[in-house]
């Protein structure tokens, strides 16, 4: 049965408030739910304010932000490719922002270019799969066929660059390939360019209902194709470049989170872009928080736990989408 | 929205090939056309053409005198629609959702659907006899009630020209009759209809007039009572026609073959 979309934004916004307090309430260290209470009402020390303002805080909003673009990426690509199992890690697109971004970094670049180095990474990725795969029509086999043989490529350049690098960074960089928010200490720039994605989205998002019906059906209806689909187009790659260089390249939310949200209440852009953008990063925060905390003081990779558990509900939700539509 | 549609020496090819050649057509506002011809003889490529989705070999189309090339998209929505042959649905989009997607040219970017475009499309989905399957997902409807949401849509869009692909497959007798008599009725108001279909005895009793393709650049149009005699049937199907009385009148069917077998069927199948 479908959800009210007013009902999934009611439970979603209080469940990301509550995703970021508990991510901040638990840690390896001493400081718990007791203290965070305790700096709510202004009786905590100096310890305790910067353990979850300094520490956990941008760490729970770097993964809040890297959530909310990975799955509004994967809700846009799934547009884009009219398919609903497109996702930016499947499609190679994290893997060549990764590919790109280490190469770079290997290089001895630093800071910005290493985040023009994502983008282009990025935006090749998708440009090589779109090419390869748009001969006659986009079929979800020859398309998924494409990006996981573009992935693999990726990720066969991937292990090329690690076998060559410096073997002090080695177990940093593996970590970081399998998505991890250990050096995720700004998650401004990642914040800012999911809010603004997912508010652009929100508000073209009749337009997006238009292109998901079909190239010509769009057309028909009035919608500049071409130029919209261009704009998706460098918006999933800036999104995915800024989850890749925040986190690495962290699996199955891009594919799970939008499939979940359509599941629950429908197929209408405006309902599925801020649930995706607000599931995506509730989920995100959480995952890392059961990183940081199962094995403490030893950290786990966050994609590591996202693929535990999208892997599984993935299958669920499409042998249940399967059954809705008979 | 009256709204006349001409061609002028439109040229339609699909690679090397050829399929019209030189096509001018002057359809008054209220013209009702059925399109004939085999399959592959470019029908489809001439509705699209039409419609401004794929540019012509050569020639214009004008709709209410001006090229539709100069029109922007969303004034072009507006004036002209066309159903798809096909239709598919990989997203879970109800079939009043689908309908409402008509209002898409009529609504500002950042505007949304009024109450007013819902009843809009749900008057549209009553009039195609889906009353009470709004909340539907495409994906579950059979083809024919998909083809019909689709024919709702365009009621949703209400354009002055309404070109339609194939809009009979996969209906029932009782919902081709809906259909025709609602493109009857459309053209009644001043629209401009342009079908293609697979039934000259549809054709004849439904229709104005009809465009013949016949896939080498050769076209025919004229009214149906004039054009669509036994003879000029059979040079356009590669059958021969045969005309039965009716109550409704004269009818055109294709005649039985003399000695007509089926080898693939006949070589030594069962119960021979």
């Amino acid at each position: 049965m479908r959800m009210r979309p007013s009902t999934l934004i009611a439970i979603l916004g209080p469940a990301a408030l509550l995703g970021l307090l508990l991510a901040v309430s638990f840690g390896s260290g001493a400081v718990g739910p007791r203290e965070v209470l305790a700096l709510l009402d202004g009786s905590a020390d100096d310890t305790i304010r910067q353990v979850v303002l300094e520490l956990r805080l941008p760490r729970a909003l770097a993964a809040f932000g890297t959530g909310a673009a990975l799955a509004l990426a994967g809700a846009l690509m799934q547009v884009l490719l009219r398919n609903p199992l497109a996702d930016p890690y499947i499609l190679g697109t994290s893997g060549g922002a990764a590919a790109f971004t280490l190469a770079a970094m290997l290089a001895g670049a630093s800071g910005m270019f290493v985040d023009a180095a994502a983008l282009a990474g990025a935006l090749a990725s998708t440009l090589l799969v779109f090419a390869l795969a748009r001969r006659g029509q986009w079929t979800p086999e020859r398309l998924l066929l494409t990006g996981v043989v573009v992935a693999a490529g990726w990720s066969a350049l991937v292990s090329l660059l690690l076998a060559v690098a410096p073997e002090r960074n080695l177990r940093g960089a593996l970590f970081w390939l399998m998505g991890d928010f250990a050096f995720a200490d700004d998650a401004r720039a990642c914040l800012l360019i999911a809010a603004a994605g997912t508010i652009g989205c929100f508000a073209l998002g009749r337009a997006l209902n238009v292109l998901a019906a079909g190239d010509q059906q769009a057309a028909l209806l009035g919608l500049p194709v071409r130029g919209m689909r261009i704009g998706i187009y460098f918006l999933t790659a800036i999104l995915t470049a800024a989850a890749v260089t925040t986190a690495g390249t962290v699996g199955f939310v891009g594919l799970v989170v939008p499939h979940l949200v359509r599941l629950l209440a429908g197929a209408d852009h405006r309902i599925v872009v801020p649930g995706a953008a607000l599931a995506g990063g509730t989920l995100l925060v959480l995952a890392d928080m059961v990183a940081r905390t199962v094995l403490a003081p030893r950290q786990l990779p966050v994609g590591a736990i996202t693929a535990l558990v999208g892997v599984p509900l993935f299958l669920f939700l499409l042998e249940r989408s399967q059954r809705a539509t008979i | 929205m009256a709204a006349s549609l001409d061609t002028f020496e439109l040229g339609i090819s699909a690679g090397a090939r050829l399929l019209v050649s030189d096509l001018s057509l002057s359809l008054p506002a209220g013209s009702l056309v059925a399109m004939l011809g085999q399959n592959g003889v470019g029908k489809t490529l001439t509705l699209h053409a039409l419609a401004g989705l794929r540019a012509p070999a050569s020639g214009e189309v004008r709709i209410g005198g001006t090229d539709i090339r100069r029109l922007g998209l969303r004034e072009r929505a507006r004036r002209l629609g066309l159903l798809l042959q096909q239709q598919d649905d990989p997203f879970p989009t109800t079939a009043l959702e689908t309908a409402l997607m008509g209002r898409h040219a009529h609504l500002g970017i950042w505007q949304w659907e009024t109450g007013e475009d819902q009843a809009l499309a749900r008057t549209a989905l009553a009039a195609m006899g889906l009353a009470g399957m709004e909340g539907r997902f495409c994906a579950t409807l059979s083809g024919g009630e998909r083809r019909r949401v689709g024919i709702a849509a365009l009621l949703v869009q209400d354009p002055g020209i309404w070109l339609l692909d194939e809009p009979l497959n996969h209906l029932d007798p009782c919902h081709q009759l809906l259909v025709l008599e609602t493109l009857s009725q459309l053209a009644a108001s001043g629209r401009t209809v342009i079908a293609s279909l697979h039934d000259p005895v549809l054709a004849m009793r439904h229709f104005h007039s009809a465009l013949l393709l016949h896939g080498d650049g050769r076209w025919q149009f004229g009214p149906v009572a004039t054009l669509l005699d036994a003879a000029t049937l059979a040079a356009l199907y590669g059958v021969d026609f045969a005309a039965y009385q009716g109550p409704g009148g004269t009818v055109m069917l294709p005649a039985p073959r003399a000695g007509s077998r089926t080898p693939a069927l006949t070589a030594g199948g069962p119960g021979r």
